[in-house]
């Protein structure tokens, strides 16, 4: 290994050293670092919001809290969740540490918008706090801040909604920067089809980021000038229309659930060769499906609709396009299973975890079926089978990709490697209890259990308590793992070499913990993403 | 270590011009509003339509049609090395942008004056598509004064970089870039005169 060059974690490349070295970094890697920091933890507050859900939800009546702040509660478990959490979670942090070294570049395309982007964001998540904190308390709309009563209530959503502009600005921002970085940066040879389908991925996602999201932003400015102004545009009694808000709401929202899930899906398709050692099954179809997710997912935002009135011809449209964007999917799916087919299996954490999501995902994409197709969602609309539902696709989609790709990438980044025994450990108890967490939650879905309700009948409580009790056997796994990664990171065994698992894409060609510039010599890209033949893990 | 900063022409314009597509939507989640209402109160539309000012509107589209002409001026004279025919040049497009901002506030206060406003008491006693009509057109129109005076900021910042230099005769897209959003500015204008002046 070469010494020549310092890691970045020594070379600021702009003379600044200690916190302020962070701070005014323009490295895509410290930056990709300073996200992941500010979401882990924002995700440990959403989770103990979630955690306080479930314990009031152990029994009818009142348990730990009142009507209220159950509402507060719940809204701000998914706005935290959803906006600060999972949206940016693994194309801003994990693609800020991996996506420019993939492409053979030294840095992204504008690395000080770049860094303007992570204000943004520090900027929105800050201001959501403070609505917490100010004005009539703290918003109780739920994360989707449907009209009226978002235009009426007293709590602090003005506030609110601005957090989620600035935050929907910074997630535009860096899906336009990755864009044009993987348009403009590539090294010489790195054709599309040598793209890691990591970075496909987040191709997809950034173009969803940068024709969706403005359509939130308008969304929630107008909830704002509403509150403000009272022109009226959603109010039935001025003449407005609350059903033209959920269209323009789930135009950007539906597809933000594709910008959740498609960088997991890319995650996944990176570790699963690896591990089994075998180039992946149908690169051009999972790059590709990618697109087509992008392209479809965009068009079916009204099957969050179906019971809000629409006519029937709409209705079916909607239903069928829904299923449309399930093949893309499908096909992922089959391809990772053919790829792990009579490969060599190696069963280390990213592994694991990535298994995991297949799992959850599938379970999630297939109960969503029944949310897509008019006739059965119209009797599990708004009840517990929906919580569990996207609980499925999104905790265990996007958030065990997250934690793959943290298992995975980590000891590159860090040059250290936590305990593999342990970790799989926490794995296990994770996938335990999120299935003792959720999948109760369809059962009592089925039977009627509406909600964001505080109270309930007494008939729905088994469900309930087995869906408490598996929060927090999920609450310990999170807390083992989240031990074992960060004491791995600070004083794990130091990694050997470049490449601990023997991966073939360029980041694992690089220096552990990679240099400021990101390579020590001239990226070789003559080798195909997928292409094991002499690749061997550095022991 | 590394002093080598890159300069990639078409990266910057390729940035941009996604920027752009993001203010196109933003407006576009507006204008899908306004067809869906129009499709509702046709009638009203029409009515609302008539009491705007079409004098003062088409003004408005002159100073904003002449204004890209002039901040493409600017771009064609830094690109031919005439530093102070680009100055001009900027500084008259945010002359123009300046005297667009003082067309809307007469334009708005002749309506407030008129007990037009968002909520106001005038308003609710009119029909709903009125309401509805004027309300969008006070966000609409707002929406976009708002672009005007980010674009008078931006070209303003423009102005210092032309004179350190920043700005030259090599090296220009920064002037180029914030010439495409002073043309986003005037085509979104280009499209909201029509549907609120002269609604059929
Ligand atoms: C320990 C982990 C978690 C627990 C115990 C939990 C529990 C819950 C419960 C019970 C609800 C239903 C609230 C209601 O509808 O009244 C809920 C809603 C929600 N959860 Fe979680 N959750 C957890 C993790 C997550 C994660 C990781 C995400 C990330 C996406 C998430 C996102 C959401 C969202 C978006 C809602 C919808 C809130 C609403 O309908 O307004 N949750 N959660
Ligand atoms: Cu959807």
């Amino acid at each position: 290994m070469s010494n020549s060059t310092l890691s970045f974690w020594e070379e600021t490349g702009n003379g600044r050293t200690g916190i302020m070295g962070w701070l005014t970094s323009t490295d895509h890697k410290r930056i990709g670092l300073m996200y992941l920091y500010i979401l882990l933890a924002m995700f440990i507050v959403g989770v103990f919001l979630g955690l306080a859900i479930r314990l009031e939800l152990i029994a009818p009546g009142r348990t730990i809290m009142d009507a209220q702040t159950y509402n507060t509660v719940f809204t701000l478990h998914g706005v935290i969740m959803i906006f600060i959490v999972v949206i940016p979670s693994i194309p801003a942090a994990i693609g800020n540490l991996v996506l420019p070294i993939q492409l053979g570049a030294e840095d992204v395309a504008f690395p000080r918008l770049n860094l303007f982007s992570w204000y943004l964001y520090v900027g929105g998540t800050l201001l959501a706090l403070v609505s917490l904190f100010t004005g009539g308390g703290t918003p109780d709309t739920g994360w989707t801040f449907y009209v009226p009563f978002s235009e009426f209530t007293t709590t602090n959503v003005s506030v609110a909604v601005i957090a989620v502009f600035i935050l929907g600005f910074s997630s535009i921002l860096t899906g336009l920067n990755f864009i044009t970085t993987i348009h403009r940066l590539r090294a010489p040879d790195m054709t599309w089809t040598k793209i890691p389908l990591f970075t496909w991925s987040l191709y997809a996602t950034g173009w969803i980021q940068v024709l969706a999201t403005p359509v939130l932003g308008i969304t929630v400015l107008l909830i704002f000038a509403e509150r403000v102004l009272g022109v009226g545009l959603f109010d039935p009694n001025k003449g407005g229309d609350p059903i033209l808000y959920q269209h323009l709401f789930w135009i950007y929202s539906h597809p933000a659930v594709y910008i959740m899930i498609l960088p997991a899906m890319g995650v996944v398709s990176d570790i699963i060769p690896v591990f089994a050692r075998k180039p992946i099954f149908g690169y051009k179809t999972i790059a590709f499906s990618s697109l087509m997710i992008a392209f479809a997912g965009s068009l079916v935002w009204a099957h969050h609709m179906f019971t809000s009135g629409m006519s029937d011809t709409a209705v079916l449209i909607f239903s069928l396009l829904t299923f449309i964007v399930a093949i893309p999917s499908a096909i992922k799916v089959f391809n990772w299973t053919a790829t792990l087919y009579k490969g060599s299996i190696s069963v280390e954490p990213p592994l694991l975890y990535a298994l995991g999501f297949i799992f959850l995902f599938s379970v999630g994409g297939l109960t969503g079926l029944i949310l897509g197709s008019a006739g059965t969602d119209i009797h599990v609309h708004d009840t517990y089978f929906v919580v569990s539902h996207f609980h499925y696709v999104i905790f265990g989609g996007t958030g065990f990709g997250l934690f793959a790709a943290m298992h995975f990438w980590l000891p590159k980044y860090y040059g250290r490697m936590y305990d593999k025994t342990l970790s799989k450990v926490a794995f296990y108890i994770l996938f335990v209890g999120f299935n003792l967490l959720y999948f109760p939650l369809f059962i009592i879905g089925l039977q009627g259990m509406p909600r964001r309700y505080y109270d309930y009948l007494p008939q729905y409580q088994d469900g309930h308590i087995i869906s408490t009790v598996g929060s927090w056997v999920l609450a310990l796994g999170l807390a083992i793992m989240f031990y074992n990664l960060i004491k791995g990171c600070l004083k794990g065994e130091k990694v050997n070499g470049r490449n601990p698992w023997g991966a073939a894409t360029l980041e694992w060609t690089t220096p552990t913990p990679p240099p400021l510039l990101n390579f020590d010599r001239e990226p070789d890209t003559s080798r195909k993403p997928y292409d094991f033949k002499g690749v061997t893990p550095d022991e | 270590m590394s002093n080598h900063v890159h300069k990639d022409y078409a990266g910057a314009k390729l940035g941009m011009w996604l920027f752009l597509f993001t203010e196109v939507l933003l407006f576009g989640g507006m204008f899908v509003l306004y067809s869906a209402y129009f499709h509702e109160y046709p009638r009203e539309f029409h009515i609302g339509g008539k009491q705007l000012d079409v004098v003062i509107g088409t003004l408005n589209t002159v100073v904003l049609l002449l204004s890209s002409f002039s901040i493409a001026a600017a771009i064609t004279y830094i690109q031919q090395g005439k530093k102070k025919l680009a100055l001009i040049y900027t500084y008259l497009t945010i002359g123009a942008a300046f005297i667009f901002l003082v067309n809307k506030t007469i334009e708005w206060r002749a309506k407030f004056h008129h007990g037009i406003w968002p909520d106001s008491p005038h308003l609710r006693e009119l029909s709903h598509g009125e309401n509805i009509f004027f309300g969008l057109y006070f966000l609409m129109t707002g929406l976009h004064a708002l672009h005007v005076i980010i674009g008078m900021v931006v070209l303003s910042v423009m102005v210092y970089f032309l004179k350190k230099d920043v700005i030259n005769q090599q090296d220009f897209v920064k002037l180029e870039n914030a010439g495409l959003y002073w043309h986003i500015v005037d085509l979104i204008w280009i499209f909201l005169f029509p549907l609120f002046y002269l609604v059929l």
